[in-house]
């Protein structure tokens, strides 16, 4: 028993630090992150950053110097970002790309809470910034947020009841079917507004509110924040690839697959986002609870039609 | 920790983020600013991004002859831009306020009030010579880190009106005889 509990803390951590955690967590943030603003220039006719880019960028802001941040509110200031990256860390290493080892029942509830976070954090972060933009921006966010998380819960509630389980292993070891493709249609719809992409990049909207939540972060902490947006790349792109990817028996045939469907996810949004303009707030809104909605009550209805049946 | 210092001067030089200001200048030089930024130019292939913020920039971009209206705006900016930083000056409103010396609405040039580190000359500057300084700067930020400018720079003059100063004189020159040839030469 001492043994068991001993081997499951050992792959616990191997998962968090090593694979999908950390070491190959945030490597696949900054070749996200890259493949996101290639994309981006190629469609508009550029060459684009260099691969390294991402990596620089974040080298760079380390060390630059931070503003000098005091009493509660500055503390709060420093904090937000580092809670941001440890639970985007903590989404990732939760994905179940080797089906096999680790993983408990309720783990999806748990990558739920844990994708939420970076976004709660960037809306303190906004507010506790004290400026007009961060406040803005914010607010937009938690607006959006409220927007899309009806449809993406609801989605993942489909997929969820539809299998009878709340096990992220036991759902990436099913067969995919009719019911979870309308499931994930929903998810990828409500991927932009999770991850600011146009043309739901209204809370960070450069030009406009300048950088939104993150006006006033410098140096380090912006670092954080850029590396929390990749990490959040990969957990977002990484459970609809778990969704999508078809059990396979071996293992590294099954984490190449994963990286595939994540990269080949990363190009279609970031194709989406080259392609659209920034939406003014109401339409966004009027989008998610008009329009996509329908998708989420579609497939949750006939999921319990389908258990109600059987 | 020297291979630290030798990877950051890398990132440093590798990925300028600059903030654009102006201070009272007539539109031309933010044109061309912006023009840098388009497909044509490509900026972002040195690594450059135009934030919204100044806490994120690593280089200011001043645009303009620093009229007396703008000159708390261009202290509290440059504080806001935090270390380590650059300036770069583009066209010749920041460097010798241009046409509009002597001016009693005028508190120019720019290096009385901040350091700068790369002047671009032009009225406007092409966006190459642009880029040209802005790569310039972020070599020198690298080089110099926290450390105050010593010397401006001073790059020189890029495209037609140059008087051959730089490598595409022949271009220029080239160009007037074939209009000059077809008889279609200027007015």
């Amino acid at each position: 028993m001492n043994s068991l509990i001993h081997s499951s803390l050992v792959t616990a951590l191997a998962r968090l630090l090593i694979f999908p955690g950390l070491l190959f967590a945030v490597p696949a943030a900054w070749f996200f992150l890259w493949v996101e603003r290639k994309a981006v220039a190629r469609m508009q006719g550029r060459i684009g950053p260099p691969f390294m880019q991402p990596f620089f960028d974040l080298v760079k802001l380390l060390g630059k110097s931070t503003p000098p941040r005091s009493g509660v509110s500055g503390a709060m200031m420093k904090a937000w970002p580092l809670i941001a990256v440890s639970a985007a860390a903590g989404a990732v290493g939760l994905l179940p790309v080797l089906p096999a080892r680790g993983g408990f029942e309720g783990d999806l509830i748990l990558l739920l809470a844990l994708l939420e976070v970076p976004s709660m954090c960037m809306i303190a972060a906004g507010f506790s910034s004290r400026s007009i933009f961060g406040e803005i921006g914010s607010a937009r966010e938690a607006v959006l947020s409220v927007s899309y998380n009806i449809v993406f819960l609801l989605a993942i509630l489909s997929i969820a009841a539809a299998q009878h389980t709340l096990s992220l292993s036991a759902l990436a070891l099913l067969p995919p079917s009719l019911m979870r493709s309308l499931g994930i249609a929903a998810i990828l719809i409500c991927l932009p507004a999770k991850l600011h992409l146009n043309p739901f990049s209204l809370p960070n909207a450069e030009q406009e509110i300048y950088s939104g939540p993150l006006t006033e972060y410098a140096g380090p902490e912006l670092a954080l924040w850029e590396l929390s947006h990749g990490l959040e790349w990969v957990a977002a792109t990484g459970l609809v690839a778990t969704l999508l990817a078809p059990p396979v028996a071996m293992w590294w045939v099954g984490a190449l697959i994963f990286v595939a469907i994540s990269f080949v996810i990363v190009l279609l949004l970031s194709i989406v986002a080259a392609a659209t303009a920034r939406l003014q707030i109401d339409t966004a809104v009027r989008f998610y609870w008009q329009c996509t909605l329908i998708f989420a009550v579609l497939a949750i209805a006939s999921t319990l039609f389908a258990r109600w049946r059987a | 920790m020297k291979l630290w210092d030798k990877l950051m001067c890398t990132c440093r030089r590798r990925s300028p983020w600059l903030f654009h200001l102006n201070t009272g200048s007539c539109n031309g030089c933010d044109i061309e600013l912006v023009a840098a930024m388009t497909p044509r130019y490509d900026a972002e292939q040195l690594g450059v991004r135009l934030e919204g913020s100044p806490r994120h920039a690593d280089i200011l971009v001043v645009t303009g002859p620093v009229t007396h209206n703008s000159l708390e705006a261009i202290k509290t900016v440059y504080g806001q831009v935090y270390g380590p930083k650059a300036v770069v000056a583009i066209g010749s409103c920041p460097a010798t306020t241009n046409v509009f010396i002597d001016s009693r609405t005028l508190d120019g040039p720019l290096n009385k009030h901040i350091p700068v580190d790369v002047f671009v000359p032009g009225c406007p500057p092409r966006p190459d010579a642009i880029l040209q300084g802005v790569a310039k700067a972020a070599e020198i930020l690298a080089a110099r880190g926290n450390n105050l400018p010593v010397e401006p720079v001073v790059m020189p003059l890029v495209g037609p009106g140059c008087g051959g100063a730089c490598a595409c004189g022949n271009v220029t020159q080239s160009v007037e005889s074939n209009a000059a040839e077809s008889g279609a030469g200027h007015e």
